[in-house]
């Protein structure tokens, strides 16, 4: 599956688009094995750059879930909390949380699809 | 830092792994093994289709990892006798049993699959992180009888067919009349055109289902396994990973060693009760295990069913109403047949009785969970389970 160029992505996996929808890499949907829960902040919430805002599991691994930018949630995705395995099903069609981005030039130091495919490839090892 | 630094034992590979990466199998280290987690969603894999061919169809285990100890001789079942816990002697040729080998105090060294191969002959099948520990309390034990003790662990490609379709399955591919095994007994045929090939009815899925023992060479490991995917087409056959052997043991409330069984728990606390027999002559850690039933236990193991939205993982505490730390989690995870969250914990006596309402520890907040019966499943009888599980296909 190749990453769209419509977004930017971190090393810890996440993307977000310009106007701060965030989700999961495909990448990091593999790796999980199937999502079996998630666990998001509220709207209203505030999340900083680099710290966790939420937990995703699938049926063998915990994984905490890092903000690619600092910003405040405007909506978390609460089919995820019923049919979180949509996750898996479409990694780059599914946000789990919207934000109002603090500070859009943050974007700028994250990484783009290319960038962060070779970034994937080589933490394989390929 | 020591002159002396201990060199990082080398993951060790089963016959068959090869075979699991070129499937596109995820690959972790279990146990100083190099070991297939699950094998890819492209071909139907993942974890939760894995545990529901089990459970609906079969699916196809390597279990190499798992070792393997014969004890033959004129005093083979004395000294059987002497090192397990369950009563050997009444076990008829072709038959088996779960059973451990137990320390001086009462732990666990280990369990065992206890199987009589012949008159004297008996084949203990043990765990992949405790071959070495295991072959050596058995051969120290024993040397007292008159008994060859015999390490064959490496001898072994070991494959798990399991499922209520596993019986057809490897029927397709042997002489031996599978239907004349019962569950929890051998028997031994010609499979694949490879001769007296060991066929055990047992596994590690809380379903029904068989154990092949297979020389361990890879092309005759390789060829069988893709044998036996090639007959279980029809039945949905599918390879299947650790992952998956994990959550159907957990399903079927089947111990593991590290979690529920361990060298710092003994028979008592862990429930095994039924395996134990007390009244047999004298085995290792029987007179410990007298003296701590008159004490009684101080932790139990219990099954927990998570009531609100959370997911008990391995190590988590369990807490009472009020907060405090009463017990921890052994095992936990999704129940992908039972479609619950599910855990194996030890908690005080005084709260283990089913129906006792507990807190698991999750990130910083109790989830409340209920203590519950285990098993959590429990196969349907034989009669009721053709025409449940063909409704369900």
């Amino acid at each position: 599956m190749s990453y769209p160029n419509d977004r930017k992505y971190t090393k810890e996996h996440e993307w977000i688009t310009a106007d701060g929808s965030i989700g999961i890499t495909n990448h990091a949907q593999d790796s999980l094995g199937d999502i079996v829960f998630v666990e998001l902040p509220k709207p209203g919430a505030e999340i900083t750059s680099g710290k966790t805002f939420g937990t995703v599991e699938s049926v063998k691994a915990v994984s905490d879930l890092y903000a690619p930018v600092s910003g405040t949630v405007t909506a978390a995705n609460d089919a995820l909390a019923t049919a979180p395995e949509q996750v898996n099903k479409d990694p780059h069609g599914v946000w789990m949380i919207k934000i109002q981005l603090k500070d859009p030039s943050e974007l700028n130091a994250l990484l783009s699809a290319a960038d962060y495919e070779k970034f994937v490839s080589e933490e394989a090892g390929h | 830092m020591s002159v002396l630094e201990a060199t990082p034992p080398a993951v060790r590979k089963t016959a068959l792994n090869a075979v699991h990466r070129q499937m596109g199998a995820k690959m972790v280290e279990f146990n100083g093994w190099d070991m297939p987690v699950e094998y890819p969603a492209a071909i139907g894999c993942g974890i939760i289709n894995e545990h529901l061919a089990v459970r609906n169809g079969v699916g196809i285990f390597d279990v190499s990892h798992m070792g393997d100890i014969r004890l033959a001789g004129r005093e083979a079942l004395a000294a059987v006798q002497h090192i397990s816990m369950n009563d050997a002697s009444r076990l008829a040729i072709g038959q088996a049993q779960y059973s451990a080998l137990l320390y001086p105090q009462g732990t666990f060294v280990d369990d065992v699959i206890v199987h009589r191969l012949a008159e004297d002959d008996y084949l203990l099948v043990i765990n992949a992180g405790t071959r070495e520990k295991d072959f050596n309390c058995v051969r120290d034990n024993t040397r007292q009888f008159d008994c060859r003790v015999d390490h064959l662990s490496d001898d072994f490609t070991q494959i798990a067919i399991q499922g209520p379709r596993g019986v057809d399955l490897l029927q397709k591919l042997t002489d031996a009349d599978l239907k004349l095994v019962k569950f929890y007994w051998v028997t031994h045929g010609t499979l694949c055109g490879l001769k007296n090939i060991l066929m055990g009815r047992t596994g590690y899925t809380a379903e029904d289902g068989f154990e092949i023992y297979i020389p361990s060479d890879e092309a005759t490991s390789a060829r069988v396994w893709y044998a036996i995917l090639d007959a279980g087409r029809e039945f949905g056959a599918i390879p299947c990973g650790l992952g998956a052997r994990n959550t159907l043991r957990l399903e079927g409330a089947l111990s593991l060693y590290g979690h529920e069984i361990s060298d710092t728990i003994d028979v008592w606390e862990a429930g095994l009760d039924r395996f134990c027999k007390m009244e047999k002559p004298d085995f290792i850690g029987r007179d410990a295990l007298e003296k701590a039933k008159v004490e009684g236990v101080e932790m139990k193991l219990v099954g927990l069913e998570m009531l609100d939205r959370g997911i008990a993982r391995d190590g988590y505490k369990v807490l009472d109403r009020s907060g405090s730390e009463i017990g921890y989690v052994t095992s936990g995870s999704p129940a992908p047949f039972l479609k619950k969250n599910i855990a194996l914990a030890y908690v005080p006596p005084a709260h283990a009785a089913v129906g006792t309402t507990v807190n698991v520890e999750i990130r910083g907040q109790g989830v409340s969970a209920r203590v519950v019966p285990t098993p959590f499943y429990k196969r349907p009888k034989k009669a009721a389970k053709s025409e449940s599980r063909q409704a369900s296909t």
